[in-house]
């Protein structure tokens, strides 16, 4: 099973997500805002990262960006989630490096069948 | 769905809500008050669209298309497009008291939108000027067009694999849908000549594929949706053969249908029943820290206990110390749990303010000191009424009109702080106005006419402030004659000593008045006084007593009726006999041989007379209306260490009966 990043700064949300993600096998860390997220990177490696756009400190894309630029990360997908009906910040968040996104509202099926499609 | 039971995430995500809210009401009201930032509108914008998309997610739809209609007004003037006006600042606090609303209704189970909540969403479409639909409408997904197959050529551009994509997930997914046909793998011209100058990180390979069955269109461009970007793309279908549909670089490929209604609502909400606390993880951590410290200690005394002897009694003595330091860690730890920072109460003010001040024709410096505070989580619930009576008092009838402070020689805008410190043992909460102050001359003819007092009576500044804490003393319709105060000042008083506090005011005519609540730092444990009074104890708590002595005779005079008082730092002070109030035999009646205790409640003091002080002890108060009855200068009663029962005296109780003596006489 994957190690799993899940950086989101509604306590509600991650935990959802993270619960979700436990529930199916999976090793989750949590992250509320992109800084942190960052400095979870560094000391660890993740298979996969599922972020937030908005939030403070540090927004969602600004974070794709700097992980980018760490070698560790070249490769490793990471998922925008947004509420963005707007298809400008999924382009913005895939111009900063991310590999793709998940829509919310997701249910947990829907969040599962996409780490899945990521992760194989 | 339902493999996941989202429902233990409501109670969260409801607490996170109105913790957004709160945000999103200060941020405005700065924005009002004439701040500006993007900051600002970040906040506020970010706060209306985690729980929009909360809400979507836990399934409350009503909650999302509501705050989805404020959201995009919102995310206008984040972007510039719209101005942060007066207008829409009014406009989004009532946003905020609506979901409030809202968010408490779906708590209750009850219906969530109401006429209010869709008279503001019509408002706030209007303001928009678009007749938006609900929110996160669903994409329809096309029929199946009637097609062989799909004619896929798919050439990755370099820094595909650097945005995490892999194009096994592609082929994978592709099988998912159809019989997958690899027809050709090439490398492209652009690929480094030699191995050695090949980076790994980059990609230089194509594909043409074949996907056999009846596939929807938007299903195949469904799987290269996070390519866009990264590849070229170009899609033919298999049973047309005619020009190439589909583009390069991928730009219109048709979003995933990845978004679903919001409308999959359960029905049921997990029970919201019972309070629960967020608590900080260094409290938790010095509370484990302790534990262990009380296990190692426990430990060391059971060894001790397996082979003693009288030699090795000063050890014991020094490990029953540890194990009562560790005791009195362990308990002020645990009472640390429920201390929360008041700036919780002092968050509503900013928006109370805001909302006199237009009621009232007034302006108003509102200024918060000391919010991080901590008090326990029973007084800061029911601390905040009191509050909200003081501020909106000294609003309305402590702050002049604007015109009133010019004329006076003051700014025309008037400060009102609340301000919350420790002091002693206790919290002091102070609500004070650089308003007029009392006007003694009023509350005077109000007490005269009210006959509390006599005609021609000369008022001490105590006696005033005394006055206005008596019930009834002033009604709403008479408010505007006084410019003092009085408005429900009695249920003030009462909701304060309910808490085991005091209340009093100061004022100066002119300068404005400060009313100073003051509260124990928790209601389940006081510091005592043990004293004896004939063969019971009495427990005074520390906190209230001033000071002890003994009185000679002489010190003592006796006023008419029985009643006597001594003199104590200029005052005089009555004496309250505790053996008569509680009537309790063979005690100490002669004052010489007793000891007087000086007990202060807020600024009112009186010294009750015990036998002697026996020590003293903490004291877990358990309540006595529970086991018996209410008694009036009884607080409670506790459990010493000799296991024998101990009243414990109510202060304010207690001054009140001793000022009783002094007015009978």
């Amino acid at each position: 099973m994957a190690k799993i990043l899940a950086v989101d700064d509604s306590v509600s949300m991650r935990g959802m997500v993270a619960f979700t993600l436990r529930g199916a096998g999976h090793e989750v860390a949590e992250a509320e805002n992109g800084q942190l997220a960052l400095d979870l990177a560094q000391t660890g490696t993740f298979d996969l990262v599922l972020a937030d756009v908005n939030m403070p400190v540090m927004d969602g894309i600004t974070m794709v960006r700097a992980m980018r630029a760490m070698p560790a990360y070249k490769g490793v997908p990471i998922l925008m989630l947004t509420t963005e009906s707007h298809t400008e910040k999924k382009l913005e968040g895939k111009a900063a490096g991310a590999t793709g996104w998940l829509v919310k509202p997701f249910d947990p099926d829907q969040l599962l069948a996409t780490v899945k499609r990521v992760l194989g | 769905m339902g493999t996941v039971d989202l429902t233990q995430f409501h109670r969260t995500f409801f607490a996170e809500c109105l913790e957004g809210l709160e945000a999103m009401e200060a941020a405005l009201l700065e924005l009002d008050g004439g701040a500006s930032g993007s900051d600002l509108v970040d906040t506020i914008f970010r706060a209306a669209h985690s729980i929009k998309g909360g809400a979507a997610t836990f399934g409350f739809a009503d909650i999302a298309a509501f705050t989805h209609v404020a959201e995009s007004l919102l995310s206008e003037v984040r972007d510039g497009h719209r101005a942060a006006d007066p207008e829409l600042i009014e406009l989004m606090l009532q946003v905020v008291d609506c979901l409030r609303g809202m968010i408490e209704r779906t708590r209750a189970h009850q219906p969530v939108a109401n006429a209010d909540s869709e008279a503001l969403r019509v408002e706030l479409l209007r303001l928009a000027g678009a007749a938006a639909g609900p929110a996160a409408a669903a994409v329809p997904t096309a029929p199946a067009p009637a097609v062989r197959g799909w004619q896929i050529r798919l050439v990755a551009l370099p820094h595909m694999l650097q945005t995490g994509n892999d194009p096994l997930r592609v082929f994978r997914e592709l099988q998912a849908l159809g019989r997958l046909e690899v027809k050709q793998a090439f490398v492209l011209e652009s690929a480094p000549g030699s191995l050695a100058q090949l980076d790994p990180t980059q990609c230089f390979l194509g594909w043409e594929l074949c996907l056999h069955g009846a596939v929807a269109r938007a299903d195949v461009a469904g799987v290269f949706d996070w390519l866009e970007g990264d590849c070229e793309l170009t899609l033919t279908a298999l049973a047309e053969r005619r020009a190439p549909v589909a583009n390069a670089p991928a730009a219109g490929v048709p979003p995933a249908p990845a978004a679903t209604p919001a409308s999959k609502a359960a029905a049921s909400v997990g029970s919201v029943s019972g309070g629960s606390i967020r608590v900080d993880i260094d409290k938790v951590d010095a509370l484990i820290n302790m534990m262990g410290e009380l296990v190692i200690t426990q430990s060391m005394l059971s060894d001790l206990g397996e082979h003693f002897d009288m030699t090795q009694l000063p050890r014991l003595r020094d490990r029953l110390v540890h194990l009562e330091r560790n005791t009195r860690e362990l308990q002020e730890s645990v009472m640390r749990i429920r201390m929360l920072p008041i700036g919780s109460v002092f968050n509503r003010f900013p928006r109370l303010v805001h909302d006199l001040e237009r009621k009232l024709d007034k302006r108003v410096d509102l200024q918060l000191r000391g919010e991080h505070t901590e008090l326990d989580k029973t007084v800061l619930e029911k601390i905040g009424d009191p509050l909200v009576h003081l501020v909106r008092n000294a609003i309305d009838h402590g702050l002049e009109t604007p015109a009133q402070r010019v004329a006076a020689g003051k700014s025309e805008v008037g400060t009102l702080t609340l301000d919350a410190h420790h002091e002693g043992g206790n919290i002091v909460v102070e609500v004070s106005d650089d308003g007029a102050g009392l006007n003694h001359a009023a509350i005077a003819a109000k007490a005269q006419q009210r006959g509390l007092i006599e005609a021609d009576h000369d008022l001490s500044d105590d006696e005033i402030a005394e006055l206005i804490f008596q019930p009834g003393f002033s009604t709403a319709d008479q408010a505007t004659d006084l410019s003092g105060r009085g408005v429900g000042m009695d249920v003030v008083r009462r909701n304060v000593r309910d808490l085991g506090g005091s209340v009093g005011v100061r004022s100066a005519t002119g300068k404005g008045s400060t009313f100073t609540i003051t509260l124990p730092l928790t209601l389940a444990i006081i510091e005592g006084l043990v004293t004896a009074v004939g063969s019971e104890r009495y427990i005074v708590p520390l906190i209230s007593v001033v000071e002890s002595l003994r009185l000679h005779p002489d010190a003592v005079r006796k006023i008419a009726g029985g009643g006597e008082v001594f003199s104590f730092r200029n005052a005089y002070l009555p004496i309250l006999r505790l053996h008569q109030a509680f009537s309790c035999a063979d005690a100490v009646t002669a004052i010489e041989r007793g000891i007087v205790v000086v007990v202060e409640d807020g600024t009112r003091r009186v010294g009750l007379l015990v036998d002697a002080l026996v020590g003293q002890q903490q004291a877990v108060i358990k309540s006595l209306e529970a086991h018996y009855r209410r008694v009036r200068g009884i607080s409670g009663a506790t459990v010493l260490s000799d296991g024998s029962v101990a009243l414990i005296v109510d202060v304010g109780g207690i001054v009140q009966l001793g000022l009783g003596c002094k007015q009978a006489a």
